[in-house]
């Protein structure tokens, strides 16, 4: 039955992204020219682009569970907004969509993958910060994202914000930021902390635990599966960048990933790929583009 | 090596948990495989049946999934362990049961049949003869599958990891996503932890094998 309403949530999330890109309508073909892909470049031999050109094949780690961001879907084929992001980055080095190999990157396993060259970049809701910063470098951000609080439909227990999160059971996936974040600024609040949030959200039906915390994009993909049980508390309150990493060291490529990130804010690329990955789940504008950090 | 001192009591609590993880669940699943290896050799058919359908049950069901039951399942028929420990305790010993019953009843079938005859002969009926003459013969003869059953079962703690439980794999994936740059660290405290409970019991299981061996 739980396995039910999950393919019935999934099912949900599919139809409103085929809705959307059919609502695209003609400009479905349109869509992938927005990410128009150069003809005619030339990079530096023996440059990281070169390289990657060469190989004919832009190997990018994404996330496949969060939906808006980077969720596969039935055919297997991840979508979402840094799905997009990947699409940007490699229709600027004239590789098409077909020469970018996707892999699966979890939480846990981000920086091994671009340390053991497994993958070019990673593209994986992937906040920077400093210590990650000692083993990859970051391109970007693209987004800045928040950590926020959902609740049962109706925030029966009136929770705000992380003050009053004192007393109650939060769930949370383990290793993550956000429950690092409760755990060391909010300790009166008591964590569950499963492996991934869709076992929270489980959870916070069940009324296990009175609220979930995480990056305010991950439950906004949750809460649109089940606008009915569940809510944003709508308050952000610390600041995630999230950025494209690369493998240390590789400063070509994360100039050249910078600027295409700078060209995309600026020719309505990037809030045209908001608008049909994020922003078709969310109902939400595409936000102001964050500044390119390069630090 | 600052950073394994830094995180002792961490990774202490995650050791323990995970121990008394195996041991609970390890104990209660010794005592049902056997109860279940009894019934299915009992003399009674509806016993038997229900044995053999228990065992079928849990030992062809992938463990998560009796994990996922047990958590997220059962909640539609107003049933909830008090605590996620105990979530996992019942998913682990049900699951374990299965192989502890198969492996006490190939114990019990490796007991020549003359022995149940002569039980019988001196009055004593299947409880008795199953509990003083069969079964004490049987545990003998399989210390080591039911030892090789025991660290599979230290070793499937791991999956609690996925269901709220803070054991060492846990504490893996925490430590492992927090310092990135630490990871072959984290993840050689992390084994040695695993090592010391998984070595140290095929060394015990050694020792009761040689002791309690039956030389036929």
């Amino acid at each position: 039955m739980r396995i039910t309403r999950y393919a019935a949530a999934l099912a949900a999330a599919g139809v409103v992204l085929a809705g959307c890109s059919s609502d695209a309508g003609e400009t479905a073909e349109e869509a992938d020219t927005t990410a128009a892909v150069e003809t005619d470049v030339e990079f530096e031999p023996g440059s990281t682009m070169a390289a990657i050109v060469e190989a004919g094949e832009l190997r990018v780690g994404t996330k496949i569970d969060q939906p808006g961001f980077g969720l596969a879907n039935t055919a297997g084929d991840p979508e979402g907004f840094d799905v997009e992001m990947a699409k940007l980055v490699a229709a600027k080095m004239g590789l098409t969509e077909d020469q970018i190999t996707f892999t699966e990157t979890v939480s846990a396993n981000r920086e091994p993958f671009l340390q053991n060259g497994q993958v070019d970049m990673v593209v994986a809701t992937y906040t920077i910060n400093d210590k990650r910063k000692e083993v990859i470098d970051f391109a970007g951000p693209y987004y800045e994202a928040g950590q926020d609080i959902m609740v049962a439909a109706g925030n029966p227990e009136d929770i705000q914000g992380p003050d009053d999160l004192a007393g109650k059971t939060v769930c949370s996936v383990e290793g993550s930021t956000p429950a690092e974040n409760i755990r060391t600024n909010y300790p009166e609040a008591s964590l569950v902390l499963y492996d991934v949030y869709s076992k929270c959200a489980d959870d916070l039906r069940n009324g296990n635990v009175q609220a979930v915390t995480t990056d305010n994009v991950i439950l906004t993909g949750l809460v649109a599966g089940s606008p009915e049980e569940l809510e944003l508390v709508g308050n952000p309150f610390t600041e995630e960048p999230y950025g494209i990493g690369v493998p240390k060291g590789q400063d070509d490529f994360r100039d050249f990933i910078n600027d295409v990130l700078e060209e995309s804010f600026e020719d309505g690329s990037w809030a045209e790929a908001w608008d049909r990955t994020a922003g078709a789940i969310t109902g939400t504008e595409a936000p102001e583009p964050p500044a390119v950090d390069r630090y | 090596m600052s950073f394994l001192a830094d995180n002792f009591d961490l990774l202490r609590d995650a050791f323990l948990t995970t121990l008394s993880l195996a041991v609970v669940s390890g104990i209660v699943a010794l005592v049902l495989g056997t109860v279940l290896a009894a019934m299915r050799v009992s003399p009674i058919p509806a016993l038997r049946a229900l044995a053999t359908f228990y065992v079928e049950t849990f030992r062809n069901t992938p463990l998560t999934v009796v994990f996922f039951f047990l958590a997220f399942g059962i909640v539609y028929i107003d049933l909830q362990f008090p605590t996620r420990f105990l979530t996992a305790v019942a998913a682990l010993s049900l699951y374990t049961a299965a192989f502890v019953c198969e492996a006490v009843r190939s114990g019990i079938n490796a007991v020549p049949s003359g022995q149940a005859e002569a039980a019988r002969a001196l009055g004593l009926d299947f409880r008795q003869s199953l509990s003083t003459v069969v079964l004490p013969q049987a545990f003998r003869t399989v210390v080591p599958p039911l030892g090789n059953v025991w660290i599979a079962l230290a070793k499937n703690t791991s999956i609690a990891a996925g269901f709220a439980v803070t054991d060492l794999t846990a504490v893996l994936q925490r430590l492992a996503n927090a310092n990135a740059d630490q990871l072959a660290m984290v993840f050689a405290a992390v084994v040695l932890a695993y090592l010391v409970i998984t070595l140290s019991s095929a060394w015990v299981i050694g020792i009761l094998e040689r002791r309690l061996a039956i030389t036929r």
